[in-house]
């Protein structure tokens, strides 16, 4: 009964705020009109904030697919790493998250800046002629969300692949499998549970990510964080805010139902196809 | 090719600075049932690693079936191991863990189907290969572990203490099993252990390791009746050591005399020469007890008091203290309710024929 009070006082009932908000309509100073129409839901098929949406949709699966790649390797490094080396390795995974978020952002628009570290390497090596342009560009956006979410990748496929039997891997090897096969086959099955997480922990919170897009993306990109926040906060329609949130939220879930089903039947036909 | 399936030529493996494999030299024969016995950290486990690939000899070298092994990746190598933990892949059925092999080779369809078939009828498990692991018993996981290698006939397979897992019983019936498995499909064995008795009774060949280094290869019945060394002597089975001196020989026997005891007489091995200090081997199954001082056709005959008695159904087994203080291991077979027993505290004759025992050669 306590989780249920305290998932009641601080996840349903402000849920339950948010939802009734977004049916009513905004006050001429920026209050809410309690009136009911679904007008805020409309606006939202707008093709403007349509393309809000897909953007925001693109990024985030384009930043779990990058943290994924770049975090099982680092995964299985760590996990295969001597034990006294993995408490280090993890540490210095975790390191980044001593430091404000927005300090490390703020630093990486000095690195990707014009005439910033990026820049000035590649131009040094004579890998470019003129500075890349990706300051204020969906490419740095997705730079930023990689750097800020990749230890949410990384530390549950750590879990997943720490708890692997290294034996199965050799079994693999032994019974004629190429190294793609004992990934394929092997590891990657047996840690799918680590890999849902992951990409759960990084796919929800850079689907509605606004510091990272606001200082890395500039005034001309936007993603469902930073609509959300401008309704709220610059433009005062909480009203609309509220819609957004709502349909975010509904779209989080509903893509983790489907997942969860089409697993949930895969677990069940799980006899060899053969047979 | 040769007679040969797996040669082993001056292999030696460092883990760190320790030395897992000391200048190990070994040869398999084709269809040879083959075991490397030796206490934990011995090396035994290593080198079935360096067989498998999983580990790199850091010097000498490695032939299977005559090819050098050097390079050669586990998959690439004609070997299957069965682990100790059967390490069988929990998210596949028994058939799928028993086709992994076949799979990976690109073995076509129909084929893997009849070959997993038969392997499961060989190894008795025809009707559970929709099971999942988790739903089999040691017994059971065991033999898919054995299918899955012998599915794939590979030239030799390569065993980790496979029956480690198991109970008492299981263990003794899957010996037998085992044994007729291999001299059904004729591929070479070799099998890593620690238990004695599992290596004499299933191999032709047995080598004896320890501290990386093989001490004694030869037939079960070499290793036993003539144990090169006292390590060996008193890791397969049970021994009696005496020390002593060769006081004079004949042609076939050696008088050996020991403080305190009465003079033996063992069987003469060559290269011995009067006066050398020596250890004789005494086999606790090879000595009987008796309360008289009766020759009746013995050759040596010891007073001892009995120190300890123990009822193992099948067998007494008596710990008895001899005049010079030394304690000697006895066992004798129960075989009727009329046989005299004898009882602590005893005086008895230990009596065994010179033939019985064994000086060693080291």
């Amino acid at each position: 009964m306590p989780s249920l009070a305290w998932l009641g006082i601080f996840f349903f009932i402000p849920l339950l705020l948010v939802l009734v908000i977004s049916f009513a309509a905004r006050g001429t100073y920026g209050g809410v009109e309690w009136t009911f129409s679904l007008a805020n839901y409309a606006t939202l098929l707008d093709p403007l904030y349509l393309t809000i949406f897909v953007r925001s949709l693109a990024l985030a699966l384009g930043t779990t697919a990058f943290c994924l790649l770049l975090g099982f390797p680092l995964a299985y490094y760590i996990a295969r790493a001597p034990l006294r080396w993995q408490g280090i390795w993890l540490l210095l995974v975790m390191i980044p998250f001593w430091t404000n978020f927005l300090v490390r952002t703020y630093a990486w628009m000095f690195i990707l800046r014009t005439e910033g570290l990026m820049n000035t390497v590649l131009m040094n090596l004579g890998l470019v002629a003129s500075p890349v342009e990706i300051l204020y560009t969906d490419g740095a956006i997705l730079i930023g969300l990689v750097y800020g979410y990749l230890p949410f990748m990384v530390l549950p496929l750590y879990a997943a692949l720490a708890r692997l039997d290294y034996s199965l891997v050799e079994a693999a090897w032994d019974l004629y499998a190429s190294a793609w096969n004992v990934f394929w086959r092997v590891i990657l099955p047996l840690t799918k549970p680590g890999v849902i997480a992951g990409c759960i922990l990084v796919f929800i919170p850079s689907l509605g990510a606004f510091i990272t897009p606001d200082l890395l993306g500039g005034a001309r990109t936007m993603m469902l964080g930073n609509l959300i926040q401008h309704e709220y906060l610059v433009v005062r329609d909480w009203p609309f805010g509220s819609a957004i949130s709502f349909v975010l939220m509904a779209l989080v879930l509903l893509g983790m139902m489907v997942y969860l089903e089409v697993d949930r039947g895969r677990g069940d036909g799980r006899r060899p196809s053969v047979w | 090719m040769g007679l040969n399936s797996v040669e082993i030529r001056e292999v030696v493996k460092y883990h760190g600075t320790v030395i897992a494999v000391d200048h190990l030299s070994l040869e398999v024969r084709r269809g040879e049932f083959f075991s490397i016995l030796g206490p934990s950290g011995s090396g035994k486990t290593t080198t079935l690693r360096l067989l498998a690939g999983f580990e790199r000899p850091d010097q000498g070298e490695i032939l299977i079936e005559g090819r050098s092994m050097r390079e050669v990746p586990p998959n690439l190598r004609p070997v299957n191991l069965v682990f100790q933990s059967y390490a069988l892949f929990p998210h596949l059925t028994v058939f799928g863990n028993i086709a992994f092999g076949l799979e990976m080779q690109r073995i076509a369809r129909a084929e893997t189907q009849s070959r997993v078939h038969a392997a499961l009828g060989m190894v008795k498990l025809g009707s559970k290969h929709d099971r999942m692991p988790s739903q089999l018993s040691g017994g059971e996981q065991q033999r898919v572990a054995l299918a899955r290698a012998l599915v794939n006939r590979p030239a030799v397979v390569l065993l980790d203490e496979p029956l480690g897992a198991l109970d008492q019983q299981l263990r003794q019936e899957m010996q037998v099993e085992l044994k007729a498995i291999q001299e059904q499909v004729g591929i070479t064995f070799i099998y890593v252990t620690h238990h004695q008795e599992e290596a004499l009774t299933m191999s032709d060949r047995v080598a004896v390791m320890d501290h990386g280094r093989v001490l004694q290869i030869g037939s079960p019945q070499d290793i036993y009746e003539s144990p090169v060394s006292a390590f060996v002597a008193n890791f397969i089975g049970l021994s009696n050591l005496v020390e002593g001196r060769i006081a004079s020989m004949t042609d076939a026997r050696c008088t050996v005399s020991v403080p305190d005891l009465p003079t033996i007489l063992v069987r003469r091995p060559g290269g011995v020469v009067e006066g050398s200090q020596v250890t004789v081997v005494l086999r606790p199954e090879r000595l009987s007890l008796a309360r008289d001082v009766h020759r009746n056709g013995f050759d040596n005959t010891v007073p001892a008091r009995i120190d300890k008695t123990l009822y193992n159904g099948s067998e007494m087994h008596y710990l008895l203290r001899l005049s010079n203080s030394a304690l000697w291991k006895v066992r004798v077979p129960n075989s009727g309710a009329e046989q005299k027993r004898f009882l602590n505290g005893e005086a008895v004759f230990v009596r065994w024929n010179a033939d019985e025992g064994v000086i060693l050669s080291e």
